[in-house]
């Protein structure tokens, strides 16, 4: 997907400085994923290349699942929030691949994933415990659940249900 | 991009196309309708990573036809006889049984044939597998597990899922018949010949199916016409009357 570049009709002649890439990956880590929103697009490793192009910014993107609805408002959140910060000359590519997974989670993301009552990506293919009351007895509900990204756990000390982000 | 005619690349990028568009447009219309709510929310997972994979396919079908062509001109803007799914995709779900049955047919299909399109030479193709080809296996993953439940379940499951095979059966060979087109990107290097996957296959629904108690009938016969657009069943038609109505009542309607 490509966002047009649009000009601010007044602009002054004298450009400022551009904000540095760094810079650019902490405005991206304050954006949430609209679904999820206690982690944010970074925690979730999507933001694959934040790059110049001459002076056009270029945000590369892969989305987490093919048909998750989420994609467009992720790019859309992008995009406001980085021309919220001044941002001109925008650009968002889509990358597949290579193809999106839970490995590129941060280990914060995972940490607020738990904190919030999501039991966090495991190599294993299920969650390591009850985010409620940490007991490892567990047992699987459903293989999806109320996004394209997780499925449907149960505690059997705690009997409480719970997300469990699927590790692909 | 490989050297190839490109009539003959859009034709296959639609079969992959059309496959997912039909089955997840099928599979959708459980939405609301599964015996329990697990089973409904994981229909209509399945159905929207199969839409989501629609667009790449036929957002590059649509790209290769050119005319400034998108994904939702090929989808909604298409009649019955430019469909190249498999006539299995198109068939009506029937109970859950044979919706599951029809997944795991398709699923284990998919699972053979994304792996190695991820070694197309074609680019795009290999992205488009790579992607594709995660959330197939976690498709297949629990479509087989569901058929080796309910067939290896009750009296009255095993009857159905039987039942469902017996039905189903005739519509897999397609998968498999060659033509023109397969031969072509055979030659290019861009997809393996469907008709080279078929023992693959065999062998993981027959662990499968073994697994869940069922027999898997002693016929070779053939429906065809799907996956080359000669013969639709009346199904197709039905089907999208519901799908591409809005396109058609209200032509070039956005929101």
């Amino acid at each position: 997907m490509v966002i047009k570049q649009r000009h601010s009709p007044g602009a002054p002649p004298v450009r400022a400085a551009l904000p540095d890439v760094s810079q650019v990956w902490d405005w991206l880590h304050a954006v949430p994923d609209p679904e999820i929103p206690v982690i944010s697009l970074t925690d979730l490793g999507i933001i694959r290349d934040v790059a110049y192009e001459d002076d056009t910014l270029i945000v590369t993107v892969t989305p987490t699942y093919s048909g998750c609805p989420a994609t467009s408002i992720i790019n859309l959140d992008i995009e406001t929030a980085l021309r919220g910060h001044g941002v001109e000359k925008l650009e968002l590519r889509r990358k597949l691949s290579p193809a999106w997974t839970t490995d590129w989670m941060t280990q914060s993301g995972r940490d607020k994933l738990e904190d919030y009552g999501i039991a966090p990506p495991q190599p294993a293919g299920g969650p390591d415990k009850c985010p409620h009351c940490g007991s490892h007895h567990v047992e699987k509900m459903s293989q999806f659940g109320s996004t394209p990204c997780k499925a449907q756990w149960r505690c059997t000390a705690c009997l409480e249900p719970f997300d469990y982000f699927k590790c692909i | 991009m490989a050297d190839v005619d490109k009539k003959m690349l859009t034709q296959f990028l639609l079969r992959m196309g059309d496959n997912t568009l039909i089955l997840g447009h099928r599979v959708s219309e459980w939405c609301g309708h599964a015996p329990v709510l697990e089973e409904d929310i994981a229909l209509a997972n399945t159905a929207l990573d199969l839409i989501g994979q629609t667009q790449f396919w036929l957002g590059y079908a649509a790209e290769i036809m050119g005319d400034s062509k998108t994904a939702d001109d090929v989808a909604f803007l298409r009649d019955v006889w430019d469909f190249r799914n498999l006539l299995l995709l198109e068939l009506p779900n029937g109970d859950f049984g044979q919706t599951l049955m029809r997944q795991f047919l398709f699923d284990s299909y998919q699972s053979i044939l994304l792996p190695r399109l991820m070694k197309s030479s074609d680019q795009h193709i290999a992205e488009i597998a790579e992607k594709s080809s995660k959330e197939v296996a976690y498709h297949v993953e629990r479509s087989a597990e569901t058929v080796v439940g309910l067939g290896d379940g009750t009296e009255e499951s095993h009857a159905r899922m039987q039942a469902a095979l017996d039905r189903l059966w005739p519509y897999v060979g397609e998968m498999f018949s060659s033509d023109e087109v397969d031969a072509a990107m055979a030659a290019a290097g861009i997809a393996p010949d469907p008709a080279t996957l078929r023992e693959e296959y065999d062998a993981l629904i027959g662990k499968v199916l073994a697994e869940a108690t069922l027999s898997i009938p002693d016929s070779d016969f053939t429906h065809k016409g799907g996956r080359n657009g000669a013969t639709h069943t009346e199904h197709l038609g039905h089907l999208l009357t519901q799908m591409q109505w809005l396109q058609r009542a209200y032509p070039g309607a956005t929101w």
